[in-house]
This record gives C-alpha cells, structure tokens and sequence, in this order.
C-alpha cells in the first residue's frame, strides 16, 4: 500500500478502506461485476488519482468519472466564438488560465493570443472588471465558465458592474448547471450507476437539496463529498452504507462546508442576473434542455451575446468533434479515456484534441498525469 | 477551478463595494467578501474564508484551513491558484 504513506493520517484511510472492501464482499462486488459510482465532480476526479484511490479501494468499486469540468464540456463552438470576439480589434478578452488551451475547430485561445488578439489570463472576473475601469476606451469581455461554484462570482461582477455605470464590460455566460446533465445521465438506457459523489464546492452555493430528485425520482444515492482522500473514501463508504441498507436518500459527508440550503448571498445573485435557457450545448453530448445560463434582459448591456449578435443571439456554427474522438462517451463515463483511439497519440496534454484532455480536472489528462496511463497507450 | 483555496482576511480595503484584503498561502489578495458578511465587516478580520475566483464564498474554521492548504499543496492547486494571481497582475499592468 505505498500510497497509504501519503495520507496525513494513514491509519484513517486504512480503517476506511477495511470498512469499504467489507462492505463491498457483502454486496458481492467484484472485478467482473462492480459497483459503478459516479464522482460528478472533476476536482473529486483529479483527488482520485493523485492519491491512487482507483487503486486503493475494493477492486469491486469503480470509478466512473462525471462531467463536472467545466473547461471539459465547453463546446468547440463556443470556444470559436470566444475566439471571435477576442480578435475584434477594440475587445480586451479576459478568462481564467484552463480556458487558453481548449481547443476550438482550428485554434484555441492561446493561439490566437500568439496571433496578435489580445487575450489575459485574469484570476477572477473583478480583475476584468478593474480592467474596464483602467480601459474606458477599451471593450473589456469576461469569458464566464463553470458551473454553479463560479456563476455567483460573475452575477456579482455583473451587478457591481451595473451599480458603477460601466458601459465597456460584458460577460461571455457560459455557466451551466449541475443537476441536469446529472438527469441526462440518468435518463441514458444504457448508464448503470449505483450512487454519486456530489460536489462539494457547487453545493457550498447551492445547497443539497437539488440534488434530492435522484434520490426520490430515480432511487439512487447520492453523498456531497470533500476532496480530500479521506473525504472521498468517507463518502464511498456512506454511498454502499446506503446500497447495503438499500436506502436512496441525499447525505452530506461535508458539513463543515456546505450548508443545506447552500449560500443565500450567491443564490439570489444568480437569480437576480441570469435565467436558464431553453437548452445548452455540452461538448460531447450535445443539447441539454435548461442546462445554462444566461444574462437576464435587464443586464443585456452586460451580455456579450447580445452586445455583438454572436453566439445564442447570432448565427450558430455547427461544429462536430474531432473525427474519433471519444470525449462524449468518456465525459458520461461509457467509456475509459484509454479506450479513446487518441489517447496518449493524437491527443496527449501538450497536444490536446479534446478538452478532456485540457484541465488537470479532466478524466483523460488525469489518466495521463497519474498511474499507467502513459504504459496502457504505449 | 473548482477547487477554492483558503485565505485569512486580513484588512477590509473598500466597503461600499465589499471588497477585503486576503492572505493567500502568503500572497496578498484583494477579494469580494458579500457572500460571506452576516455583519459589520470590520468583523470578518481574522477569519479564515474558502476563496473561489476572488471571491470568499464561505466562511471555514483555522484548522479546516491548514488541512485543506495541505491537501490543495498536494494536488498542486496552490501553485496554480497563486500563479493565475500574479498573472492577473501582469494582466492588469499591461
Ligand atoms: S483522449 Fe483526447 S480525444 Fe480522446 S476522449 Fe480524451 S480528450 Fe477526447
């Protein structure tokens, strides 16, 4: 158990893993015939093979590796679109650093910042807006990505935004939802999952509560988890607790953090700025009814959409993936990134093809980062 | 990018637009604190804050941030998180 060393409290983990693998040979789970659990979050998926948790647990439990990076589900389209405002001449083009490498049908952001666009890589979305302050003469335009843990960020800057009379900043949304691609998956004839490992730091802000119609409508559990090792081998033990007891309820292993009914402050900016809309396109799997966001009409002059008539409010490209590629099928977990024909060849983390393989977040370049992933492609 | 890092909140910097200053994993940071004042916010110096994006997003007890410190130094998060800030910086000089 040479992991096991790493762990800051070594004999914790080594009680939890006795307790899994027991219940586990209970349930009669197997290599052949284990018992899939779904960590929606990709920094639980990251968590998960730095410490070799794939490797340490009951080989009766499996891993399947959720959709929840942001950067991973971006479509090309919208990168491409991102691209195009960023090259406008008067456009200041601000995103977080795992944004720049995604690719889009021909470039990634980076790309065209070598091009001569002007793109900067900012920390936080009021680093745009301080930006736009600095840059009257300037169009300065926030690259929002990422699922319920950042959007309240945006909304605020969006607000503050709207209270200081700013009229060069706008917002490229880009905020998706969790729970429903969760009910796509769960929709999907051929997913078999036995319990989820809830986020923790999207249900910091949303609470827990959203998650209860997995539990009532489709009778599977689900555990809110922290990301360290311990919190994620706690809630792998609460989740076949559950199976054994064949109960299907929502439990919260990260108490010290997410409160039931989530962030106030973060719930009603988010409601104040944004609305779902009809559907959102997922890198991988394609349209999701109410899956995203966008600006309310009241902020529309914040909204980059409708300031440049691209995106939602233009004329929308339809871009395929890369010819091959497998990144839909390893996003809802189907498949194992070593079972994508590029993995480790066409696509590898300097030469990434698909957004999987982008963010450390992503289950194909945390494939690669950690534990044989290099041998298995070679 | 999900991953928030932990930050004392050291000086409140502009109030009317709930902005603090926060120590970083020894880096110094201006943060918005909205989401996390229940009160005046002269009282949130000292308190430790879980930091998303600039953003304390929740307030966490000093030894839930050590323990998260040392888990985010491990999974390299730190490293990330401080260097997107500098880069910011540069960003903002530009
Ligand atoms: S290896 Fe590359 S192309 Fe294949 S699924 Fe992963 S990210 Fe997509």
């Amino acid at each position: 158990m040479k992991y096991a060393t790493e762990f800051r409290d070594p004999a914790a983990a080594k009680t939890l893993l006795a307790r899994i693998a027991h219940v586990a040979d209970t349930l009669g789970a197997s290599r052949e015939a284990p018992i899939p659990i779904m960590e929606i979050c990709g920094g639980h998926t990251h968590s998960i093979f730095r410490y070799g948790l794939d490797k340490l647990v009951h080989e009766g439990i499996e891993f399947v590796h959720g959709p929840g990076c942001p950067v991973c589900v971006l479509p090309r389209a919208r990168v491409d679109e991102a691209i195009q405002l960023a090259t406008r001449p008067e456009v200041i083009f601000t995103t977080f650093g795992d944004a720049m490498r995604v690719p889009g049908a021909s470039q990634s952001l980076l790309q065209a910042k070598a091009a001569g666009a002007d793109v900067r890589m900012v920390y936080s979305p009021l680093d745009a807006l301080e930006l736009a302050r600095r840059n009257p003469e300037r169009e300065v335009v926030f690259f929002g990505i990422g699922f319920e843990t950042t959007t309240p960020s945006t909304a605020l800057a969006i607000q503050q935004a709207a209270r200081e009379g700013l009229t060069n900043f706008s917002v490229f949304c880009n905020h998706i939802t969790v729970p429903e691609p969760l009910k796509a998956i769960l929709d999907d004839p051929f997913m078999n999952l036995a319990g989820f490992i809830g986020p923790g730091h999207v249900s910091m802000v949303i609470g827990t509560h959203p998650y209860d119609f997995i539990a009532r409508d489709y009778h599977k559990p689900v555990v809110v988890a922290g990301f360290e090792p311990l919190d994620i081998l706690q809630s792998v033990l609460m989740l076949l607790t559950q199976i054994a007891e064949q109960r299907a309820g929502v439990e919260n292993q990260y108490a010290r953090v997410v409160p039931e009914n989530g962030n106030p402050v973060s719930i009603a900016a988010m409601a104040d700025v944004y609305e779902k809309r009809p559907s959102f396109e997922w890198r991988g799997l394609g349209e999701i009814d109410s899956s995203g966001l966008r600006i309310r009409p009241a902020y529309r002059a914040f909204d980059a959409e409708e300031k440049f008539g691209i995106g939602y409010a233009g004329i929308r490209a339809e871009i395929a993936d890369p010819e091959g590629c497998a990144c839909g099928q390893v996003m809802i977990g189907h498949l194992k990134p070593t079972q994508c024909p590029h993995f480790g060849k066409g696509c590898t983390p300097e030469t990434p093809l698909g957004a999987l393989m982008v963010s450390s977040e992503g289950a194909c370049a945390a494939y690669w980062q950690y534990g044989g992933a290099r041998a298995a492609a070679e | 990018m999900c991953l928030g890092i932990p930050g004392q909140i050291v000086a409140i910097t502009a109030p009317e637009r709930m902005m603090a200053m926060a120590e970083v994993s020894g880096v110094r940071r201006e943060v918005n604190v909205a989401c996390v004042a229940d009160g005046p916010l002269e009282a949130l110096i000292g308190e430790w804050v879980l930091i998303h994006v600039g953003f304390a997003m929740s307030r966490i007890d000093p030894e839930e941030a050590e323990k998260t410190l040392i888990a985010l130094h491990e999974l390299g998060e730190v490293a990330e998180a401080t260097g997107q800030m500098a880069e910011a910086d540069r960003a903002l000089a530009q």
